[in-house]
């Protein structure tokens, strides 16, 4: 596989910039069980505004976890998450996505039995805004034709591409100014793989912040300000994508360097 | 011929009450999972329910005049009978959302023969509610509508209330797919019928469509009770175990958690009671329905209109 080109100078100065705000997404300390089992053993990061940052780790590290204890599927035991300033660390997952986060979750999870387009509205489902609504339905198509040409089609009937481009412009329906986008490359090709890539990285430059968890350590890295490495519900190496893909532990555990 | 078109007749009139039960359980099969085994006593409840609203309205057995019960005509009576309907629709749902409540929402993450046998224990509370209400012996219900037959030719009739029940029914049936099909909120519904955790990230509040979705099944019931009562003129707090048995079978039959499904399931069942009742005997009939049953299930497990699409690709 090609090598990417690291993150530029320009991007690095932009990434100090925005560091100085207050962070979009403040996550601090957090414990999250299944029953008497410990998944996370206390995490925190921060996002700002703004950028793609990357959550690598082997299987079972608890990415998946991070990723529905801060949309508040599986709410953390300990710990606070903060978003835009305000604590959402017990507000039920169907209020944080008004307040401007959305979730994309591992496996898809598209509504099988409903259409394409239905399944887009559910996305829309927090809003009442129909005017806008139509917009961004406009806009999801744009950014995913196939999906245009496939609208009246049950869910479950696309193929794993296609479920994963309307996974990604489901949870873009909610207009959401934070985006949780777990594995979006599990199981697709090479190909498909490139482009969903280069479609996160578009959907960031239209203003989106991303929060991005990934198998596939070197793509995502490449198209990311930040990341950091999970590793047992902990996390264990934090830096820019730049770094991280230099670093001599990225390069032996999760690209296959010896 | 004759013989065989009037007996199709009747089993839709039976069908459609059968399907308009059968909705309920399917939709709350479909949305948790769950045979609320307390659904036949919500019908039965709901029938004693509507009972009460016609006496409200003044409509109550008379031993002088046993037809003919509402004075002013014809009119009168349809606006009685439509308030009556939304009036004992109304309140069996929100039986219905009691039920949820107290017996199935505590129950929601414990193992699955818990609200098992929490909706055994249900029906029992209600089928206790109806008898003591009303007693153990059968209740009269009142004769609403012209009681002459309408002659379509020497050999086939159709009572006027026949053609209540068929009209009201497919009515409701129409409003329900409409709403489940088009509507945000009967999308909700099909969507928190899918899947809990992705409904949430979508903004679903799913206890809430939970809730929904057990308010409208009682609502159904609580108008098949109504129907029912005046179309067989007898209600006994047993009625829910009877009626609900062959309308679960129905629901079963369509294909359970599909709601076309139990309208389809519905009236074949009453269809097929009318025939056996007819041709072979009506002693046999349970075994004839519970035979289909059987065959169907053999054949396709999921039902007639089971699941076409794979449940998560
Ligand atoms: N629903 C669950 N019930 C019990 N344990 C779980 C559940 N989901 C995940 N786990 C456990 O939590 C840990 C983290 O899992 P996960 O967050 O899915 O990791 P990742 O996404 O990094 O592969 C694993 O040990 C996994 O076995
Ligand atoms: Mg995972």
């Amino acid at each position: 596989m090609q090598a990417t080109t690291p993150v530029n100078e320009p991007l690095k100065q932009q990434i100090i910039s925005q560091q100085q705000g207050e962070p979009m997404l403040d996550v601090r300390g957090i414990e999250t069980y299944y029953g008497n089992i410990r998944a996370l053993a206390g995490i925190s990061l921060k996002i700002f505004n703004g950028e793609v940052v990357t959550l690598i780790g082997a299987n079972g590290a608890g990415k998946t976890t991070t990723l529905r204890t801060i949309s508040g599927i599986t709410p953390p035991r300990r710990g606070t998450i903060t978003l835009n300033g305000q604590r959402i660390d017990r507000v039920a997952p169907e209020q944080i996505v008004r307040r401007g986060m959305s979730h994309a979750p591992e496996g898809r999870r598209i509504f099988s039995r409903m259409s394409v387009q239905e399944n887009l509205e559910m996305g829309a489902f927090a809003r009442n805004d129909r005017a806008a609504i139509a917009e961004d339905m406009e806009r999801v198509l744009t950014l995913f034709p196939r999906l245009r040409e496939r609208l009246q089609q049950k869910g479950g009937l696309l193929s794993g591409g296609e479920q994963q481009m309307l996974a990604i412009g489901r949870a873009l329906m909610s207009r959401p100014k934070l985006l949780l986008l777990d594995e979006p490359s599990m199981g697709l090709s090479p190909i498909l793989i490139e482009t969903i890539f280069q479609i996160v990285s578009d959907i960031n430059k239209q203003g989106t912040t991303i929060l991005l968890v990934e198998q596939n350590a070197l793509q995502a890295l490449s198209v990311s300000h930040r990341g950091y490495v999970m590793q047992t519900g902990q996390i264990v190496l934090e830096d820019t994508g730049a770094n991280l893909l230099k670093s001599e532990m990225v390069r032996k555990a999760y690209l296959g360097e010896e | 011929m004759e013989l065989f078109v009037q007996q199709l007749l009747d089993g839709i009139v039976k069908g459609s009450i059968y399907a308009l039960i059968a909705l309920g359980y399917t939709m709350v099969y479909g949305i948790v999972e769950l045979i609320n085994f307390a659904h036949g006593d919500i019908f039965m409840l709901g029938s004693f329910i509507a009972l009460a609203v016609l006496g409200w309205f003044g409509v109550a057995i008379n031993p002088q005049n046993q037809a003919g019960l509402v004075q002013g005509g014809f009119f009168p009576t349809l606006i009685i009978i439509v308030l009556t309907l939304l009036i004992a629709m109304l309140l069996t749902g929100i039986i219905g959302v009691l039920v949820e409540r107290i017996a199935y929402r505590p129950l929601r993450n414990a193992p699955r023969l818990a609200p098992l046998i929490s909706a055994i224990g249900m029906s029992f509370i209600l089928q206790n509610i109806g008898q003591i209400w009303h007693g153990p012996a059968a209740v009269s219900y009142p004769e609403v509508f012209p009681t002459g037959t309408i002659h379509v030719t020497s050999g086939i009739s159709v009572a006027w209330k026949d053609i209540f029940v068929v009209v009201v029914c497919v009515m409701l049936m129409v409003i329900l797919q409409t709403f489940v099909q088009r509507t945000k909120l009967g999308k909700a519904m099909r969507a928190t019928a899918q899947d809990y955790d992705t409904s949430k990230l979508m903004g679903i509040n799913v206890n809430m469509t939970i809730t929904l979705t057990f308010f409208i099944g009682a609502l159904l019931a609580g108008a098949a009770g109504l129907i029912y009562g005046l179309s067989i003129h007898s209600m006994q707090f047993t009625i829910g175990a009877q009626a609900g048995l062959k309308a679960f079978t129905a629901a079963v039959l369509g294909g359970i958690g599909n709601i076309p499904g139990a309208m389809l399931g519905g009236f074949l069942i009453g269809i097929v009671e009318a025939m056996s009742d007819q041709y072979i005997s009506s002693a046999w009939t349970p075994v004839v329905v519970f035979g289909i049953l059987i065959l169907i299930l053999t054949l396709r497990p999921s039902g007639l209109l089971g699941q076409q699409v794979p449940e998560r690709a």
